[in-house]
């Protein structure tokens, strides 16, 4: 047993605060969206230029002046405003976003984060990535904890190019919840049916 | 001084030279100058450093000036959804200089504000960071990077006026106002060219004293991802 693709994003779903200013990657962070809390006050930064992101439209209604990052139709809500792409990424920069939630390939004990680049693959870009980690309050990442191989993604030392060092702040995978801290990782919690063993055996990372 | 041409070649006269860097607004294809886009494929200059967020895609955007092998260089943050580039770009046959998004978009618009060069923590202990002048400022290590002054700037906005007053509509505003910015000439293409003061002076997004040539036309405006959910 281990948490599915939606009960991770749910799990991350319970990082957000009220009135926060949140950034969700493409893939399961963008599922984070639909276990936003009932009446908890969190707005949705695009960062191509709009905070207060709706959700998809209904068929028909599509507007081809309005997509989200991931370049999918999206729909704007009553509190929505747009802005160009260095206003955004000043907000970013600026630590006015308080947290990123995005994937990863591979996260690292001291926080490093490779998401974006694989050798000898093809390349498409880091696009915000970059800008997002160095920039906002909190980065979570939300990842599968093996490779489809089987080999721990939770790592000493990341092999891939990096998108940021010493930038995540927390790791949520399908085994659970760990922070990064001084000296290694902190199991915060197992995911359900999964043993603190069973997260150790899985983790090649250094835990304390 | 009349800022209105009759079409995106007319525009472009005078302008185009083999060489030359092209700063180009848009995201994905949302908001892109398409229509000028395809006035310099007909035109056939060559040898263009594109500094442009994405690289269209194979038969629309930059894409259309990729198949005609017109661009040399590519700045960009993200090139992934054309398979012309990423045939060329593996083939030797284009540069690619990779930038982070937001970095991309503040060397625009600090060249447009006469700022050479600027210190941002994006980037630092990555390959991005390579060869840059580091510093610490306030215990953090931060990279120099330099201010984008282009040859030409190619944007789309919603709505003009006759004094090249720009408005943008909702998220098809993205690198438009920094590549405006950025360009020693800026040439806007527009959905609408209103009347003198009907844009309201609160309301303008890019005042027009950035924006020097201005053609208006029908845009095709192509969607990358279309993405519904169910009623």
């Amino acid at each position: 047993m281990a948490w599915d693709r939606n009960q991770m994003a749910a799990r991350a779903a319970q990082e957000l605060q009220d009135g926060w200013y949140v950034n969700l990657g493409i893939g399961i962070p963008t599922l984070v969206s639909n276990y936003i809390p009932d009446g908890m006050d969190v707005t949705l930064q695009s960062e191509n230029g709009m905070l207060g992101m709706g959700a998809f439209p209904i068929d028909g209604e599509e507007d081809a002046d309005l997509i989200n990052a991931g370049k999918q139709t999206i729909t704007e809500l009553d509190r929505t405003s747009y802005f160009d792409s260095s206003t955004s990424f000043g907000m970013i920069r600026g630590g006015k976003i308080a947290m990123a939630i995005l994937g990863a390939m591979e996260v690292a004990e001291n926080g490093d984060l490779a998401n974006w680049m694989i050798p000898g693959k093809l390349v498409k870009g880091m696009g915000g990535a970059m800008d997002l980690v160095a920039g906002v309050g909190r980065v979570v990442v939300v990842m599968d904890h093996a490779s489809k191989h089987g080999d721990s993604k939770v790592l000493n030392e990341c092999t891939l190019p990096l998108t940021g060092k010493a930038v995540v702040d927390r790791i949520i995978t399908n085994l659970g919840v760990l922070d990064v801290v001084e000296g290694g990782l902190k199991i915060v919690e197992c995911a359900d049916g999964v043993t603190e063993d069973e997260l150790r055996a899985a983790t090649e990372a250094t835990i304390v | 001084m009349k800022k209105i041409y009759g079409s995106a070649a007319e525009a472009l006269e005078g302008v185009l030279h083999d060489g030359m860097l092209i700063a180009a607004g848009g995201f994905g294809l949302c908001g892109i100058p398409e229509l000028l886009l395809n006035a310099i494929r007909d035109a056939g200059t060559k040898d263009l450093t594109f500094a442009s967020n994405n690289a269209g895609v194979d038969d629309f955007g930059i894409g259309i000036l990729l198949q005609t092998k017109q661009v040399k260089k590519m700045i960009s943050s993200y090139v992934g959804e054309n398979k012309e580039f990423m045939r060329q770009y593996l083939g030797g046959e284009l540069e690619l200089e990779f930038n982070p998004q937001g970095t991309l978009a503040e060397r625009m618009r600090a060249g447009g504000a006469g700022i050479p060069g600027f210190y941002t923590k994006t980037g630092v202990g990555t390959v991005i960071a390579e060869g840059k002048e580091h510093k610490d400022f306030d215990g953090e290590t931060y990279i120099l990077e330099r201010g984008i002054v282009a040859d030409l700037a190619i944007v789309k906005a919603w709505k003009a006026d006759d004094t090249g007053n720009l408005v943008f509509r909702k998220t098809a505003r993205n690198f438009n106002p920094p590549a405006a910015m950025c360009g020693k000439i800026c040439i806007a293409e527009v959905e609408e060219i209103v009347p003198r003061g009907s844009l309201g002076g609160d309301a303008i997004h890019l005042p027009g004293i950035y924006v020097h040539r201005i053609i208006q036309g029908d845009h095709e405006k192509r969607i990358e991802q279309r993405t519904v959910r169910t009623a």
